[in-house]
């Protein structure tokens, strides 16, 4: 090795090390801000502040009578609640789940009161195709509950998928009982 | 965009001090003396006719811009307002709507053309990769563009589309809700859906500056897929292609005036001029009849991520194409199997096209008896495994067993035939 040194237009010695330090903090300090910035572009397309907080309803089980289906818009999306008949309830307890897609009992799919009894009449949930959301439409179908004529998904009385192209049973909402007959979805 | 020796000569003094400047004339000159080869046929107009609609996409669309009003409830009203109120509206509004449908036809035709004269074939790859993009734009902005009138259509198309999104495993959920900005189809997502559907017609517009420099940088190929080797075996684009164009254009603009006048609403759904109701889904969705086939696709398997992965499948074989036709033939013209089979895949074009516009449990007319025999499912199917068939299988099995027909030495030869080998020409 000699000892001649590189130097600049002015002379100087040049650093190689210190170049390439320069050259990858300042790669690095570009990185982040073009991120930083990067983030609020995607983000903004998010769900919005009064979306989220477009939060609960409130409904009185008492006003659907007996084989009758409430549909209410929350947060944009259709609840049904359904009043079932002995018949449906009936169906849904004594299907054999093993043999369904998406395996779920009947009481999985309910929401205990207060006092730990659950109430087999009222069936809540998102009145949403879980293929590509379609309402599905009631006391439809191959197993008398829910029928998607979209692209035909087949739902029992408890709102499973029993056939048909849909992967899952229908969404059962967050919701609580705030009384004995009034719920909270949301 | 470069390709033959410029032939441009300044005249003037202020066009030779731009000429140094911005040779932009020359760009324009040069573009219009480009040597085409001479054999072009009208299948080879769709260019043309395809811009001439891209730009009337975009007239009409600012215009449409002016009047319509991005809201949930606003959006419906607003177009039957501008189909209805608005000066001239029942004209710009249609020209725009049934534009929409005729700009699809003509990339199908212009796509069918080279998918049978072998445009895909090198050196062209990247100029066919370049068209598949456009064409994806052009899906993006009709589906977008689609739910802007915001009628029971437009809304559950909306709502089944933004659902495939949400078949993409562990993020599908967040990622269909980041892209409707809500829970569902909402103001969020009709708002974004006008932005976009603005912006995507001058991304295809930049794509196009590309596709025309690619196709000028390798030239053009043609109905025998000879390469020009003479000038005598082109012509230059101005005059003869441009009235050649032109001609094309006026016998399109014919059809295109015979729906805008008299069949306004053939193209499209009835069930569009109700409006979007979130809590009732129409009995039976359809896409635009454009979208038709890759629907039909999508709906072939039973699972539903394997049918989107099937349909975007159907579009993503496009750009691998140049490398799965492993014959170095262009046209199909000599290619006496190939021709054959490329004539079945475009009957089952159709066919898919049917099946996406049928219920899938219904039985297919002449193929059944009662509810014996086909339904339109089994026969989606069938056609899909054609399509798919066409691509990974025939294509590259056929171009290492296909003994192609001999071909004209030339481009002249081809045309001119016996004549050529006049008195002058030497006996061989
Ligand atoms: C690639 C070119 C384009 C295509 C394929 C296209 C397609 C469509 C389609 C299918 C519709 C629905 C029409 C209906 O069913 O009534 C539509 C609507 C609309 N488009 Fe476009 N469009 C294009 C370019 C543009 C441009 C450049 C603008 C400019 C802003 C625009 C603005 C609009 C507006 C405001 C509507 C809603 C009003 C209506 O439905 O007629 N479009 N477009
Ligand atoms: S959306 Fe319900 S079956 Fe496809």
């Amino acid at each position: 090795m000699s000892d001649t040194q590189v130097t600049d237009a002015h002379g100087e010695a040049i650093d190689d090390d210190k170049r390439d330090f320069i050259f990858i903090a300042t790669g690095a300090a570009a990185a982040a801000g073009a991120v930083s910035l990067g983030w609020p572009l995607v983000a903004q397309m998010g769900k919005a502040a009064d979306t989220l907080a477009a939060g609960s309803i409130e409904i009185n089980l008492a006003n659907v009578a007996e084989g009758q289906q409430l549909k209410m818009l929350w947060r944009g999306v259709p609840v049904f609640v359904r009043h079932r008949t002995p018949a449906e309830i009936a169906e849904a307890e004594n299907t054999d789940i093993s043999k369904c897609p998406d395996p779920q009992t009947d009481n999985e799919r309910l929401v205990a009161k207060p006092d730990g009894t659950i109430d087999p009449r009222f069936l809540v949930m998102v009145g949403v195709c879980t293929h590509f959301g379609c309402i599905p439409v009631g006391e439809a179908g191959d197993y008398d509950g829910w029928y998607c004529p979209c692209h035909g998904s087949h739902y029992d009385t408890s709102g499973r998928i029993r056939k048909g192209p849909a992967p899952k049973n229908m969404t059962i909402p967050d919701y609580e009982y705030i009384s004995d007959t009034v719920i909270k979805v949301g | 965009m470069s390709g033959h020796p410029s032939t441009y000569e300044p005249k003037y003094a202020a066009t030779k001090w731009l000429d140094h400047r911005l040779p932009i004339i020359r760009m324009g000159a040069d573009f219009m003396t480009f040597p085409s080869p001479r054999n072009l046929n009208y299948w080879y107009t769709f260019g043309g006719i395809l811009t001439l609609c891209l730009v009337s996409q975009i007239i009409t669309g600012i215009i449409l811009a002016m009047h319509y009003v991005p809201h949930t409830e606003l959006a419906f009203e607003s177009v039957q307002r501008i189909r209805r109120d608005v000066p001239f509206g029942w004209l710009l509004q249609p020209m725009h709507a049934v534009g929409a449908s005729m700009f699809f036809f003509a990339v199908y035709v212009h796509m069918f053309r080279g998918l049978y004269y072998g445009s895909y074939k090198a050196p062209r790859e990247v100029l066919w990769i370049i068209g598949c993009l456009i064409y994806l734009v052009m899906m993006a902005t009709g589906f977008l563009g689609y739910t802007l009138p915001w009628g029971q259509m437009s809304f559950w198309g909306a709502t089944v589309i933004t659902g495939f999104f949400g078949a993409v495993p562990v993020v599908g959920e967040s990622l269909q809700q980041w892209l409707l900005g809500g829970y569902a189809v909402d103001n969020a997502t009709l708002n974004r859906f006008f932005a976009l559907h603005y912006l995507l017609p001058f991304v295809i517009a930049a794509l196009v500056g590309v596709h025309v420099w690619a196709l000028h940088h390798v030239g053009q190929n043609n109905p025998i897929g000879i390469t020009p080797k003479t000038k005598k075996d082109t012509l230059s684009f101005h005059p003869y292609y441009t009235v050649k164009d032109a001609f094309a254009v006026v016998v399109f603009l014919l059809i295109f005036a015979f729906f805008l006048f008299y069949q306004p609403d053939a193209l499209g759904h009835a069930d569009n001029y109700i409006e979007a109701d979130a809590l009732k889904t129409p009995p039976h969705i359809v896409p635009e009849w454009y979208f038709l086939p890759f629907y039909a696709i999508l709906r072939a398997v039973p699972d539903k991520l394997a049918g989107i992965l099937l349909m975007l499948g159907a579009i993503a074989v496009l750009f691998v194409l140049p490398w799965l036709d492993t014959s170095k033939v262009r046209s199909m013209r000599f290619r006496p199997v190939a021709r054959g089979f490329f004539w079945i895949f475009l009957f089952f074009c159709f066919i898919l096209g049917w099946c996406g516009a049928e219920t899938p449990d219904n039985m297919v007319p002449f193929l059944s008896v009662g509810d014996k025999g086909l339904n339109f499912t089994w026969l989606s199917r069938i056609a899909t495994f054609y399509y798919f068939a066409y691509f990974v299988i025939i294509l590259p099995i056929l171009g290492l067993v296909e003994k192609p027909k001999d071909r004209p030495e030339s481009i002249t030869k081809a045309i001119l035939g016996d004549s050529s080998h006049g008195a002058a020409v030497p006996a061989e």
